[in-house]
């Protein structure tokens, strides 16, 4: 689970992490008024949404005066912002984080992450602060400095000093840095997060070291023990699809093709997607409903997937195992007596008890078009799609 | 032989009062696995399955000499339960549960790594369907039925995606030694690469199936290995050539988060590494049957 700004700003000085005087918007007048409370004479506004990236994209604004943050709030409140992190449509901005403007003397960057090849906690960081990592590590892959944490005893002061040393920080800095580490260190794992990025971290004039952006991304499998961490989630951040599924207990991704995917297991599902790929298709979405591939699962999914105003074909492909076939294709008939679908449905199935499922789909009167093998499923899919666009009834009815 | 399991490996099941554990445990028996306890902490006494229940792994481990052991375990309390296998005396210890925090895996390894290695539990999963030696004992979820005995070793990531190689390879007449589910989640007990190492040090095993996916350096991480040290011939699947970078596809590690773990660089790194790669997940049992020299 991703959070704003202002979210992790607020959650990191809580650990030690120092960070501008800010404060949250919901309006260009509320704005404002924030901008007088924080006093001084130039402020950044910034655009809070789940993306990074903002700075191009128009979402971060540096202001001098009322005029100028009203006109900044203008071109941000209500409007979607469009970064190379967001999908095309950009995210919604609804809130604004007024902010007093620092005077930088350097920009360093720091991120958390955990690291699937030592399986610890990495703390990466570069002087090259304000570039995004990927930037870096292909243009000045040299600048990086690298730091595993061992995860019985938790990050040392040494490390931190190290870090400090090798990004050139004058030795005055070293202490601030080590809180900043520390502190940064301690959110990471008493919050469960899986990536703490400060971008950039900033000495200032005055030599103090400073967040001056900060993005947290959370462990769903942990949100159960930390209930204050789940409340901060902003569904207006995210794909309305893919919450609605989440909230039913279903994966699902949306992407931009044309044809919807039902399948069981997370692996099988992005086997299926492939497949279709290769048999000259898109996939419309991911989606795993799950082991058990019951009734009511294979009816939500169909409901979900129906969603997609762009879905022209259904694939459903379900291995089932401990739950057998015959079993699988009873929902799936329940659920499309149920469930509208005016699309071409093409049904897989594959494991125990696969005749006398075949059979229960034959003797339903559906028009559903059978499978034996992921392959023909995968070239009936396009080719019902294909048909169907050939016979121009693929306009689907906007509900 | 095979790995990890065989028809004799005394098995405890960890949370077996569970429904799910209940089922799983009597599908287990029924296949011939030798389960000798459950472990549910307050229920020593009872009986599942005509299975005696112990509150602690090492009041199992001394009334019945369990050896592995298998973890249904809830994901808020998975960590704890299999470092309370890693320090009860088990030696191999498969966990299902789906949902473990990943600092809590963290722990988990760094907790298992106190033992000398002669006496380290080795774990895989979490978040997978199990352990099979097809004919001998089966340590998991998986539908027994479409694995038949025989010489191909299977290492994969997903559950389902590994059934359908299984079932794709019984098409052919061409049966499993082991089959090792390692999980989807980031911080995984085994890798591929420890998987492979048994596979080649295993006399039943002659060509090996690894079934990869996007996120994480696992597979790269393999490639390298194969390449150093496999005499055999091994056949790879990478699913997730449609997903895009930075979503989580499904499994918790299942994210296109760096260099090097998109589908098609993970396709890349293996094919330079030597290994055959299906370019769909229909022919993985066909590409095998090819060298086995079973298909046309």
């Amino acid at each position: 689970m991703d959070i704003h700004e202002y979210q992790a700003k607020e959650l990191l000085s809580n650990f030690g992490v120092e960070v501008p005087p800010g404060a949250l918007a919901y309006s260009p007048e509320q704005a404002s008024y924030r901008a007088r409370e924080l006093g001084g004479d130039k402020w950044i506004v910034k655009a809070q949404v789940h993306a990074g990236g903002r700075g191009k994209a128009g979402g971060v604004k540096l202001c001098g005066n009322d005029i100028e943050i009203q006109s900044a709030c203008e071109g941000m409140f209500g409007r979607k912002l469009v970064t190379h992190q967001t999908s095309p449509e950009g995210k919604g901005i609804y809130r604004v984080y007024v902010e007093s403007a620092v005077v930088i003397d350097r920009e360093i960057y720091l991120g958390f992450v955990l690291d699937r090849s030592s399986q610890r906690i990495m703390i990466v960081a570069s002087g090259e602060g304000g570039m995004e990592i990927e930037d870096i590590s292909a243009e000045r892959p040299e600048s990086i400095v690298r730091s595993t944490v061992e995860p019985a005893v938790g990050l040392q002061e040494f490390q931190c000093r190290e870090i400090a040393f090798k990004l050139g920080l004058a030795p005055s800095l070293s202490a601030q840095m080590v809180r900043t580490l520390k502190g940064c260190y301690r959110a990471f794992t008493e919050l469960d997060a899986t990536m703490v990025e400060i971008n950039p971290l900033v000495i200032t004039g005055d030599q103090r070291v400073l967040a001056l952006d900060a993005k947290m991304t959370f462990d769903d499998n942990a949100l159960f023990r930390h209930p204050q961490i789940s409340e901060l989630r902003d569904k207006s951040q995210e794909d309305p699809r893919e919450s609605r599924a989440a909230d039913r207990g279903l994966s699902y991704v949306g992407l931009d093709g044309n044809i919807g995917c039902i399948v069981n297991g997370a692996g099988l599902a992005m086997a299926t997607m492939d497949t279709i790929k290769l048999a000259g298709g898109e996939p419309a979405n991911f989606l795993d409903i799950g082991g058990g591939a019951t009734p009511e699962r294979v009816a939500k999914a169909f409901r979900l997937v129906m969603s997609d105003n762009n879905v022209q074909a259904v694939l459903v492909n379900i291995f089932a195992g401990i739950n057998r076939c015959d079993w699988v294709a009873e929902g799936v008939v329940a659920a499309l007596k149920e469930v509208e679908v005016d699309v071409p449905v093409i049904v897989r199935l594959a494991g125990t008890n696969v005749e006398e499922g075949q059979k229960i789909l034959a003797k339903s009167g559906l028009p559903i078009i059978r499978a034996t093998t992921l392959v023909e499923a995968a070239e009936r899919a396009v080719g019902a799609w294909q048909s169907d666009l050939a016979q121009g009834t693929k306009v689907r009815v906007e509900k | 032989m095979s790995i990890y399991l065989d028809r004799d490996t005394p098995v405890v099941v960890q949370g077996i009062t569970g429904r799910m554990a209940r089922f799983h445990t009597k599908d287990m028996l029924e296949y011939g696995t030798n389960v000798v306890a459950g472990v549910v902490p307050g229920k020593a006494g009872e009986t599942v399955e005509g299975v005696p229940v112990f509150d602690t792994v090492k009041d199992a481990v001394l009334a019945t000499g369990a050896k592995a052991s298998l973890v249904f375990v809830p994901p808020p309390f998975a960590a704890d339960s299999i470092m309370e296998a890693a320090d009860g005396g088990i030696s191999y210890c498969v966990c299902i549960t789906d949902g473990i925090p990943a600092q809590d895996m963290i722990r988990v390894k760094r907790y298992m790594m106190r033992y000398p290695k002669e006496r380290r539990m080795v774990l895989t999963g979490p978040n997978c369907a199990g352990t099979i030696s097809p004919g001998k004992a089966m340590l998991g979820i998986m539908p027994s039925h479409i694995y038949l005995p025989g010489n191909v070793g299977i290492i994969g990531r997903s559950g389902t995606l590994g059934y359908e190689a299984a079932a794709q390879l019984k098409n052919y007449g061409i049966g499993v030694s082991t089959s090792v589910g390692i999980g989807g989640d980031p911080i995984n007990g085994s890798s591929f690469k420890d998987i492979l190492a048994q596979f080649e040090a295993d006399q039943d095993t002659e060509i090996i199936c690894m079934i990869g996916e996007i996120g994480g350096p696992q597979e790269a991480e393999a490639a390298a290995y194969i390449k150093e040290n496999l005499t055999k011939p091994v056949v790879a699947y990478v699913a997730g050539l449609t997903a895009p970078k930075g979503r989580t596809m499904g499994h918790a590690g299942a994210i296109i988060s760096a260099f090097g773990e998109s589908a098609s660089e993970k396709v890349e790194i293996l094919t330079a590494a030597g290994v055959t790669v299906a370019e769909n997940p229909a022919v993985i049992g066909e590409t095998i049957a090819k060298i086995l020299g079973k298909a046309a």
